[in-house]
């Protein structure tokens, strides 16, 4: 449905997006991951067609966002980074606005301005003055403003940052609830969330697209390690010789340490090593403290794609 | 599009744009202190020429926009691009152009209902002696002109800057160049070839006209062309994004 191809943008000299291809289904939720400063935003600006390509180019149902501009930004619905509200406007009133301007008819007007009221939970805000609003609900606006007119794409730039975690995770639930039917893009730099929300990821990195795949298979791909956590009351010298002799085991070293037992971090090369582990302990008559595996971790995919 | 829609969302852009006005101080204070610098300046002297003449009024209009009419546009652009709202309402279904004449529309109309408050000028000084009718409306038709084309260079100006205040400034001197250019000292110290050109492209010697009460197409046409010419502009300019 979106098709971005050798898409380049140079402001001042910099190359902000140096050749980043790729597209998005129809109905699926993509994550646009990455540091700050990588180009999530400046790519979201040329989908938008706020700004236009130095050179590529960005397609939705085939319709080109330079040259058609108009009819891909009846398309789609936007919520910039930093959220711009006319503030001196009444919560209300900035919905109306905002549907007309969309070309909604009177009766369709009315529909989709109580079912965005429902969706982001406006209904006590509706007749305060944008400047009045917390960051929460300040957001929340942005989000109805976007999807008032029922647009068949959806772009959020970084829609959850600054909320606390209930308005975030109201946000998420409203992300997928939505990417049922629609097509969303959004982008943060919080990677937990892409996890949450998204059915695919895109990492980028210095204007550059670094990974792609779903969540998991990104994790895959990095070759992420097993990293196993064992509390035990043995010697400490003693457990670490024996740990770091069972195969597979790449690393062992001691994590923390408290009155009942320490606590050691075993990585491994990928295999399940926990029953070995504590066939290991009790061979040795140590008791077992704690064991865990902690699932394949996506911050050190993240760290090791945007080196 | 269909012109129906073209128009409709012109229509309410302009509701929103001219409604703003009225959510902030700016538009009561701009209308008290033209109010007041009005009558006051036009009734200083209207009792010493014992004449029952909108004439003078007209005269100081263009000096009292001068300084208004920037000031009623120095937001418009310059504070879309500051809080980013720009990037809002150059991403919903509308053509610079729409965008344009909305913010245009919007100004011109306070400024119509600035205009409508001096009513009470006209009803004093008909009741003290008998004044023609017809002067008084082409003086206001001329004035309307003369603001929208004040209005056309401070829009222009304000999408220069994100600086409101650099945005009024460079407005006032432009719109005062504009003005000044057709004046008599300059065309007399501006070379033979140049005069007739600087008169007819001055501001102010198009509306000395309107303010004598004479309504003439050159004039009109002049004033819509030079409007025009400003609102191209601000297109041209707020199409280079980025």
């Amino acid at each position: 449905m979106i098709e971005i191809k050798n898409l380049t943008k140079t402001i001042a000299g910099n190359k902000i997006l140096d050749d980043v291809n790729f597209s998005v289904q129809k109905g699926e939720i993509l994550g646009f991951l990455g540091p700050n400063g990588a180009g999530k935003t400046t790519t979201m600006k040329i989908i938008t067609s706020f700004w236009s390509p130095s050179s590529g180019s960005v397609t939705i149902d085939g319709l080109d966002s330079e040259n058609d501009s108009l009819a891909v930004r009846q398309k789609i619905g936007y919520l910039p980074e930093m959220v711009p509200l006319y503030e001196d406007m009444k919560v209300r009133e900035y919905l109306k606005f905002a549907g007309e301007m969309r070309g909604l008819a009177k009766k369709e007007l009315a529909d989709r301005i109580s079912y965005v009221i429902e969706a982001c939970s406006l209904e006590k805000v509706l007749e305060k003055t944008i400047d009045e609003l917390s960051k929460g609900y300040r957001q929340r606006v942005g989000l109805a403003q976007a999807i008032i007119g029922s647009p068949e794409v959806l772009i959020l730039d970084e829609p959850t940052t600054g909320l606390d975690p209930n308005q975030i995770a109201e946000i998420r639930e409203l992300i997928k609830k939505i990417g049922q039917e629609k097509t969303v893009i959004f982008s943060t730099h919080i990677l937990a969330e892409a996890a949450a929300v998204c059915d695919r990821v895109i990492i980028i990195n210095r204007g550059k697209i670094v990974g792609e795949g779903s969540p998991a298979e990104l994790a895959k791909k990095a070759g992420a390690k097993e990293i196993i956590y064992l509390k035990t009351d043995g010697p400490k010298e003693n457990v670490l010789e024996v740990l770091q002799k069972i195969i597979g085991v790449i690393r062992a070293e001691v994590k923390d340490q408290s009155g009942d037992g320490v606590g050691y971090e075993i990585e491994s090369d990928g295999a399940d090593l926990r029953s070995a582990i504590t066939q290991v302990v009790v061979a040795n008559n140590w008791n077992i403290l704690e064991i865990s595996k902690s699932k394949a971790n996506l911050e050190d995919v993240f760290r090791e794609l945007t080196k | 599009m269909g012109k129906q829609k073209y128009f409709k969302i012109i229509w309410t852009l302009f509701k929103k744009e001219f409604i703003s006005y009225f959510n902030s101080p700016i538009a009561y204070i701009f209308i008290a202190v033209f109010l007041i610098a009005g009558n006051w300046l036009f009734f200083q002297n209207f009792f010493l020429y014992q004449q029952a003449s909108m004439r003078n009024f007209f005269s100081l209009l263009p000096w009292i926009f001068l300084f208004l009419a920037p000031a009623l546009t120095m937001r418009l652009w310059a504070e879309e691009r500051k809080n980013g709202t720009a990037e809002f309402l150059f991403t919903l279904p509308l053509t610079d152009w729409q965008a344009v004449l909305a913010k245009f529309f919007g100004a011109l109309a306070f400024v119509a209902v600035a205009l409508l408050a001096t009513i009470t000028v006209p009803i004093t000084v008909m009741s003290l002696g008998q004044a023609d009718l017809g002067p008084v409306i082409g003086g206001y038709l001329g004035a309307l002109f003369l603001a929208g084309s004040y209005l056309a260079i401070g829009l222009f100006t304000s999408a220069i800057t994100k600086n409101q205040i650099v945005a009024f400034i460079i407005g006032l001197a432009v719109c005062f160049g504009f003005f000044i250019i057709g004046y008599e000292f300059i065309i007399m110290t501006a070379p033979a070839w140049l005069a007739p050109t600087l008169a007819f492209i001055g501001l102010g010697n198009h509306f000395e006209n309107v303010a004598r009460g004479v309504i003439d197409t050159k004039d009109i046409v002049y004033y819509l062309s030079f409007i025009f010419l400003f609102l191209w502009l601000n297109v041209r300019l707020i199409g280079r994004r980025s």
